[in-house]
């Protein structure tokens, strides 16, 4: 025991003496979160917009003040009858145009309905239709709530809608299980298979392994650190993701920490089986960063949905460990489930981390041979 | 006949087909210096790394400070100290540090540990560098310390891979200055170099090629053996006759 803590001491030593190590371990989660949660956000806030109003009339000012007061759009422009539309969006001054023909009241109340175009700049493909369906959801709901009150139309269907989980459809919900499966990736994963192969490079391995430490004290002594500082992190991201942007956790608190330990646990095992093969430090940062970075952002399902891509890239992103983690972090957080039903995703985490342990073990027995 | 640290009997290591050791037998001596030397790819760091537990042997007895080294390989372990090519301190600590590390490893006492280290500060005369980083070190002073960090623990046998490689003749004499120290207590020193200058400073040598133990002997019996100036031309020969073809020379084997 004692020897085991003279390790962690000195484990310790080269985390805190070594600034980029410090920066990935406590910059990074923080950084990550921050960016995604507020930059890359995918929400629809103050778009730029112009307006082209050819008939100047109670209606179609009514309609603009209630575009430009739902928060979703600014004016950004007010276009005149004539003025070449295209120039504005070339030049990128609008998002989106509305644009209301001559005689619109007139032409609505006479005829019981007129059209109004929306021009969208779909140059950005997501951000056009979500801002077309935010211009149309609010113009209609106008209509029918100040036009058509006293008018009995025959019978019609409602369409309700209720955004279940999410009700603000807030994509830093989305985002929070994300960059906890891809911080803890990265600390647990790649800076312990760093952390090992680095020892391996400078020789001092072979002096470890020369000693009277168990090659099982030596793994524990290198990792015992990174499983504290993920699970510190894990709890500093979901903290933030509480606190500063209102996410919610509605499950057990402590499912979700047993399912990150558990999670943490697959990394490691991970990083070490990827130390057992990697020579050297560089090596080892970049089977980590193609290998396991990539593949977290690309397939796991953190930012495109998994069931939108092709069949291959499906079954693909089945052996992606963050994949069946974040399905976890979502059900527990946002829908409040319990162990019954992530359980299947639960045992797919253990059943990997014990297939990385022994292949682990098995190289770790080559190397040695 | 003096005391038996190491005893290698038909040592053979294979990586599949390749023979890496191919039928090793020799014995070391309680407080002998023993050269190991060889080409690079003779064979010399797999048996090493047999010799120290980092590697098992595929057939053939190997006892090292009187333990088998495949049955009792804990006991061996504690009974040797380890110095690898890339001399193995942390260049992130500090030099106690460093010791504190190695002393917890081996289970010194902290007592011990403080006076040892005061006496090993001492001399090598670096008092006044007890808390600075290793990486800011020069070459020589590390390798200085990373000997007597191995040693540190007081082990039967000191194995020391190539330590000298990259210094300069200078700084290399004080490090073997160290290894006389070592030696004058009692301490087995087996050492694998390149440079022939240092194998005229062992005890014995023995000379690998090709997984095999061509010659072992003292350097003074080695050269009047081979009717060679120095350790360089018996080294030559012996890779010279060893790469003739099969065919029986002429002049026969030296």
């Amino acid at each position: 025991m004692k020897q085991f803590i003279g390790f962690l001491r000195k484990e310790f030593l080269h985390i805190f003496r070594d600034p980029r190590t410090m920066i990935i371990i406590f910059g990074i989660p923080v950084v990550q979160l921050m960016l995604f949660g507020k930059v890359i956000s995918t929400d629809i806030q103050n778009a730029k917009i112009g307006i082209l109003d050819q008939s100047h009339d109670n209606t179609t000012k009514k309609i603009t003040s209630k575009l430009l007061s739902s928060g979703y759009f600014v004016l950004a422009k007010e276009l005149q009858p004539g003025e070449d539309v295209e120039d504005v969006f070339r030049k990128g001054i609008v998002k989106m145009v509305v644009n209301f023909g001559p005689d619109f009241e007139q032409n609505f109340e006479r005829d019981g309905k007129e059209d109004v175009q929306l021009l969208a700049d779909a140059s950005d493909p997501n951000t056009a239709r979500i801002l077309t369906s935010y211009a149309g959801g609010i113009i209609n709901d106008y209509v029918k709530k100040e036009k058509l009150q006293n008018i009995q139309l025959p019978d019609q269907i409602n369409v309700e809608v209720r955004m279940l989980y999410n009700e603000g459809l807030k994509s830093v919900y989305m985002f929070v299980p994300g960059i906890m499966a891809m911080i803890l990736m990265l600390i647990s994963a790649m800076m312990t298979s760093i952390s090992i192969s680095k020892e391996k490079e400078m020789g001092t391995m072979e002096v470890m392994l020369a000693s009277p430490l168990k090659p099982i004290q030596i793994v524990l002594g290198k990792v015992t650190p990174y499983l504290l500082l993920s699970f510190i992190n894990a709890l500093t991201i979901i903290l933030l993701g509480v606190f500063v942007f209102g996410v919610p956790i509605k499950g057990s608190f402590l499912l979700l920490m047993g399912e990150s330990f558990l999670f943490i646990l697959m990394a490691l095992s991970l990083g070490i089986l990827i130390s057992t093969v990697a020579p050297n430090q560089m090596v080892a940062m970049f089977i980590s960063l193609l290998g396991l970075m990539l593949p977290t952002i690309l397939l796991s399902g953190f930012i495109f949905p998994i069931r939108n891509m092709p069949l291959p890239l499906q079954i693909v992103s089945n052996i992606i460990p963050p994949r069946w983690f974040i399905v976890i972090v979502r059900n527990i957080m946002l829908k409040g489930t319990g162990i019954l039903y992530i359980w299947k995703e639960t045992l797919v985490l253990i059943f990997m981390s014990v297939t990385f342990i022994a292949l682990s073990i098995k190289n770790f027995k080559i190397r040695l041979e | 006949m003096k005391e038996k640290v190491i005893e290698v009997r038909n040592l053979i290591k294979k990586f599949g087909s390749f023979v890496a050791n191919d039928n090793l037998n020799f014995d070391v001596y309680k407080g002998e210096i023993f050269g190991f030397l060889g080409a690079n790819g003779a064979g010399k760091t797999t048996a090493m790394k047999i010799l120290c537990g980092l590697s098992s042997p595929t057939s053939g007895q190997v006892k090292v400070a009187g333990f088998d080294i495949h049955k009792e390989t804990e006991k061996v372990k504690r009974n040797i100290g380890y110095m690898s090519q890339k001399f193995s301190l942390y260049e992130d600590l500090t030099i106690a540090e460093n010791i504190r590390f190695y002393s917890g490893i081996y289970g010194i006492k902290p007592a011990e540990r403080k006076e040892k280290m005061e006496r090993l500060l001492k001399n090598l005369d670096i008092e006044s560098a007890r808390d600075s980083l290793i990486g800011s070190l020069p070459l020589g002073w590390k390798q200085k310390l990373a000997f007597s960090v191995a040693i540190f623990h007081d082990p039967k046998i000191v194995f020391l891979d190539e330590p000298t490689g990259g210094v300069d003749p200078i700084t290399r004499r004080k490090f073997w200055d160290l290894i006389y120290e070592a030696s004058d207590q009692g301490i087995t020193v087996f050492v694998t170099t390149h440079y022939m200058d240092e194998a005229e400073y062992c005890n014995r040598v023995s000379i690998m090629n090709e997984g095999r133990i061509e010659a072992l002997d003292t350097p003074e019996n080695l050269k009047n053996q081979y009717s060679a100036k120095d350790m360089d031309e018996v080294f030559l020969k012996i890779a010279r006759n060893v790469e003739a073809p099969p065919k029986p020379s002429p002049k026969g084997r030296a």
